[in-house]
């Protein structure tokens, strides 16, 4: 049993919204890099130069890469030999929030009713998703996730009979669907099997993972070099203008599901997908 | 289409620009997103004076970072537009005219952008750090009360915009796209 004061997880939390909202992560920046290489529309060029001189702007002046510094997404992975002390788990987390957000000058876009609205002034709480893990140590991921491209998120409960061509269709409607709105280059988290819930976070899920990843099931893994390859024929290109590069990464996790459905859910993400992690 | 503009967007000004044309923007606008077009168009509803002249205006959809010590504004890229599709109408009935921001519009904007002589420019979504170094002044001019989404007045010099919609509806969202796939087989 090892014990780890809430104070050090506060600590990480507000180092890592401010990281996480200056830096844009490697593999992402390789990404856009990469795509802006193969891109041959000329204003989807102009589109892809100015977006990497942003990021570039944003990581050497240590200013947030976009105004939407999102809702502050907190995932942990706690080890069952963990012992936490001194204060409340969620509460030690909204601390690191409340605390990042003021120290690094990132908006609070964060309501605390979803009708009657009200901004609770410290970008808390935080959505916190928990996962108890074998070991002693604790692995905090913050990925701030902006609503521009949130709201262009869909799930869909699908019939088993609708195999992987219902997926296949799927994906490329919600990309279709979302178009110039999530600020393209998107990336695309897919989640399929599980229920209606578990299929949602394993498609946030996929967006924390590198962009660069494969999943490790070569089925799912060709799968995911397939649908990127479809979705940049669509020609919604960078921010909608036309052009080749409508996504630069798409990332699918699975879980075991029921004999009788097959739950899929895609979170939409943007170019300034970020991620954080530090373990304690 | 390079072109340089100095605000405030007149009438024959906006005649001039065409969808796909790179523009950049010199002059003043203002900064409005949801809970401020609500209050401005409930406002205006009610009769009464909004906290901006709207007369050739031009609104940009933003709800900026906080400054921080020294500089003028924080990150401030554009929000997505199509949740001011309720307002906008209103706003372009009492003489603004230019909007600033990304993503698609519905079509009834697009008929109101007809009707007024609108134009809707698209800045580049999440490139907040880049796009304030064009903002050169900043000033809360009413609603603190919503943070981000107060109105702010600023001063832009050759802030960069693609226009997406001109004042005769053609649309680069439509345009370019199939401009793009056409070259494509």
């Amino acid at each position: 049993m090892r014990d780890i004061n809430a104070q050090q997880i506060t600590d990480i939390v507000e180092k890592l919204c401010i990281e996480a909202n200056y830096h844009l992560p490697k593999d992402v920046q390789g990404a856009i890099k990469t795509c802006r290489a193969c891109e041959d529309y000329e204003i989807a060029q102009g589109v892809l130069d100015k977006i990497v001189t942003n990021f570039e702007i944003a990581d050497s002046e240590n200013v947030p890469i976009c105004q939407d510094t999102g809702m502050a997404c907190v995932f942990l992975e706690i080890g069952q030999d963990v012992h936490i002390t001194g204060a409340n788990l969620d509460d030690a987390i909204n601390e690191g929030v409340r605390r990042g957000y003021d120290k690094g000058y990132l908006r609070k876009s964060v309501v605390k009713d979803p009708v009657r609205r009200g901004n609770t002034g410290d970008n808390t709480p935080a959505m916190i998703y928990t996962e108890i893990v074998s070991g002693e140590q604790i692995k905090i991921t913050v990925g701030p996730k902006g609503f521009g491209s949130e709201n262009m998120s869909a799930i869909r409960m699908f019939k088993p009979s609708a195999g992987i061509q219902g997926i296949k269709d799927f994906i490329l409607e919600t990309v279709e669907t979302a178009g110039p709105n999530p600020c393209p280059p998107m990336v695309i988290g897919v989640g399929i099997g599980g229920t209606f819930d578990k299929a949602a976070l394993s498609a946030k899920k996929a967006l924390m993972r590198d962009i660069d990843s494969k999943n490790p099931d070569p089925y799912y893994a060709d799968l995911e070099e397939e649908m990127l390859e479809k979705v940049n024929k669509l020609g919604i290109g960078p921010q909608g203008f036309g052009g080749k590069t409508t996504a630069i990464g798409l990332n699918i996790e699975t879980l075991p599901t029921h004999i009788a459905g097959m739950p899929c859910a895609i979170n939409i993400n943007c170019h300034v997908t970020r991620h954080k992690t530090e373990v304690i | 289409m390079e072109k340089h503009i100095q605000l405030p967007l007149t009438a024959e000004l906006a005649e001039t620009l065409h969808a796909g044309d790179t523009v950049y923007l010199t002059g003043t606008i203002y900064t409005s997103r949801d809970a401020g077009h609500k209050r401005m168009c409930e406002a205006l509803a009610k009769g009464e004076e909004i906290p901006m002249d709207p007369k050739d205006a031009t609104i940009y959809y933003v709800g900026p970072t906080p400054a921080m010590p020294g500089k003028v504004i924080g990150s401030a890229g554009p929000t997505t537009s199509g949740r001011m599709d309720a307002y906008a109408p209103t706003m372009m009935s009492v003489g603004a005219r230019g909007m600033i921001g990304k993503g698609a519009r519905l079509p009834e904007v697009v008929e109101a952008m007809k009707q007024y002589k609108g134009v809707y420019f698209g800045a580049i979504g999440g490139a907040g750090a880049l796009i304030a170094k064009s903002i050169k002044k900043a000033e809360l001019i009413a609603y603190e009360d919503l943070g981000a989404e107060a109105l702010r007045k600023l001063y832009v010099e050759e802030m960069p915009l693609v226009v997406i919609i001109d004042c005769e509806g053609n649309n680069l969202y439509e345009e370019g796209r199939a401009d793009y796939l056409s070259k494509q087989k």
